[in-house]
C-alpha cells in the first residue's frame, strides 16, 4: 500500500492548476507529482487503498484546472466526475517513468473542453435580447424582505388573538413542531382537546387571514374572530 | 444546468477503488506502433508470391515512383507511430505534424509522375478500378487491427487518432500496391488512388472515432 503524504491545501491547488508554477510551485508540484505517480503505479498493480487516496488527492487538483480552462462553477463537479471515470478507464495508459501532473492536465483539459461544448450545444435564450430582458430573475425580488417581516407581523398577532387553548395547540403542534403527547405533557390537556383546538385554530386562523391587509390586522388585533365564530377551547 | 445530478465524489471514487483489478501497463507507443507495422509488412510478404518481381525491379529504377513509394512507405510508418501517440494523454500534438512531410512527399512524386505521363492516354477503366478495390480491401482490414490496438489506449481525441490511422492504414495499402501496380500513375489513376486514400481517412476519422469513444 502506498501512503500519500500530500502537502495539500488552497495554494497547492491554484498552483498545480496553473501549470507552471511560480515561486514554490515548482517544488511542490514536483512533490505532489511523485506522490501521485507512485500512487498510480501501486493503483495499477491494484492496490485499491493507494488508488482511493489518489482519486481523492486529484479532486481539488481537478476542479483547480478546470476552473483554469474555464468552466462555469456549476459545472465543475460534472467535469471532476468525467475526468475520475476517464482516469479509471486510462490507468493503464500511464506510464510511470513520466510525469503525473501532464497526463492529468491532458485528460482534465480535454474532458472540460468535453463539458462546454455539451453546455454549448444546449439552447439558452442569452442571444435574445427581448427575451433576456424578460428573462425572470431567480432571486428575491426588491421588498420580499419587508413583506415577508409583515406576514410573520400579521401571523403573530392573529395567534396571538386565538383564546389561550388554540393558541397553545397551535405554538406547540404546528409552529413548534412538537407530537401531540409532548404538547399534551406541556400543557396537561388531553390529546383530543389538543386536536379539536388545532382544528378550530386554523378555522379561525384561515377565516382572520383570509381577509385583506389592514382588516386582517384589526381582526388579529382584536381577537374578535374567535368570538364571532363561536370557537371556543375544549 | 448539468444533465445528470452528479454522485457526491467520494461514492464515485469507492464504486471505482472498489471495483480495481490490477491493469497490464500498455507498451510504448512506439513498440506498439512498431507491431502493427510489422504485421503489415507480413501481410506484404504473404502477397509477395503473387507479384510481378521483374516489373517491380524496373519500376523502382524511376525516380518518382521509387519516391513515391518511399513516400507511402515513410507516411505509413510515420501515421502509425502519430496514431499511437495521439492515443495516450499527455503526449504533445505536434505528433500530428510527423506524417506530413512524408505525405508530401507522397503526394508530389505521385504528381510528378501523373505530368511525366500526361501526354499517355488514360489507363482502362478495370485497372484502375482495380487498383482502387485493392487499396480499399487491404485498408479495410488494416484499418480495423489498427483501430482495435488504439482503442486499448485512451483517445481523447478520437477522430483525429481515427484519422491518423486511416492515413497509415491507406498509405500502407499504398506500398503493398507497388509490386502489384502494372503501369506509371496516370492523372486518372492518381484521382483514383487519391479519392481511395481520402475515403479511407474520411471513413477513419468518423466510424472509428466513434469506435475509440468508450463509454465514460
Amino acid at each position: 500500500m502506498v501512503a500519500l503524504a500530500l502537502p495539500a491545501g488552497p495554494g497547492l491547488t491554484a498552483r498545480s492548476a496553473a501549470g507552471p508554477a511560480r515561486e514554490h510551485g515548482v517544488s511542490l508540484d514536483t512533490g505532489l507529482d511523485r506522490t501521485l505517480a507512485t500512487a498510480m503505479a501501486a493503483a495499477q498493480a491494484g492496490d485499491a487503498e493507494a488508488y482511493r487516496r489518489l482519486l481523492r488527492a486529484c479532486l481539488p487538483v481537478v476542479a483547480g484546472m478546470a476552473r483554469a480552462q474555464g468552466v462555469r462553477p456549476d459545472a465543475v463537479d460534472d467535469v471532476v466526475q468525467d475526468v475520475l471515470l476517464t482516469i479509471h478507464r486510462a490507468r493503464a495508459t500511464y506510464d510511470p517513468g513520466r510525469p503525473f501532473l501532464p497526463w492529468l492536465r491532458a485528460i482534465t483539459q480535454r474532458r472540460a473542453i468535453d463539458g462546454m461544448r455539451r453546455a454549448g450545444r444546449r439552447p439558452r435564450e442569452v442571444h435574445d435580447p427581448i427575451a433576456y430582458e424578460a428573462e425572470a430573475d431567480g432571486g428575491p425580488a426588491p421588498g420580499a424582505g419587508l413583506e415577508a417581516r409583515d406576514r410573520v407581523r400579521v401571523l403573530a398577532r392573529a395567534v396571538a388573538a386565538l383564546p389561550e387553548g388554540q393558541r397553545q395547540a397551535v405554538e406547540h403542534l404546528a409552529l413548534g413542531e412538537r407530537s401531540l403527547d409532548e404538547t399534551a405533557a406541556l400543557t396537561g390537556r388531553s390529546k383530543g382537546a389538543l386536536k379539536v383546538n388545532l382544528h378550530r385554530a386554523l378555522k379561525a386562523l384561515r377565516h382572520t387571514l383570509g381577509r385583506d391587509g389592514p382588516e386582517a390586522d384589526r381582526a388579529a388585533a382584536d381577537g374578535a374572530d374567535a368570538r364571532e365564530r363561536g370557537t371556543h377551547d375544549v | 444546468m448539468s444533465e445528470r445530478a452528479p454522485l457526491p465524489h467520494d461514492e464515485l471514487v469507492e464504486a471505482l477503488a472498489g471495483g480495481l483489478r490490477p491493469v497490464r501497463r500498455l507498451p510504448s507507443p512506439a513498440l506498439r506502433a512498431l507491431i502493427w507495422c510489422a504485421a503489415a509488412l507480413g501481410a506484404g510478404f504473404a502477397l509477395m508470391p503473387f507479384a510481378d518481381l521483374e516489373a517491380l525491379h524496373l519500376r523502382m529504377a524511376v525516380p518518382d515512383l521509387r519516391y513515391a513509394a518511399l513516400g507511402a512507405l515513410l507516411t505509413a510508418l510515420t501515421a502509425t507511430v502519430a496514431a499511437f501517440q495521439t492515443s495516450v494523454p499527455g503526449r504533445s500534438l505536434r505528433w500530428t505534424l510527423l506524417p506530413l512531410a512524408p505525405a508530401a512527399l507522397w503526394v508530389s512524386a505521385s504528381g510528378l509522375g501523373c505530368l511525366r505521363t500526361a501526354t499517355v492516354p488514360g489507363v482502362a477503366p478495370p485497372e484502375a478500378g482495380g487498383c482502387f478495390a485493392f487499396l480499399i480491401g487491404v485498408s479495410l482490414p488494416l484499418s480495423l487491427a489498427l483501430v482495435w490496438m488504439l482503442r486499448r489506449a485512451c483517445p481523447l481525441r478520437p477522430n483525429l487518432t481515427a484519422a491518423l490511422a486511416g492515413l497509415a492504414a491507406a498509405a500502407a495499402a499504398a506500398v503493398l500496391l507497388v509490386p502489384f501496380h502494372p503501369h506509371d500513375a496516370t492523372a486518372a489513376d492518381l484521382a483514383l488512388h487519391g479519392v481511395a486514400v481520402l475515403l479511407v481517412i474520411g471513413v477513419n476519422g468518423l466510424a472509428g472515432g466513434r469506435l475509440l469513444t468508450r463509454g465514460g
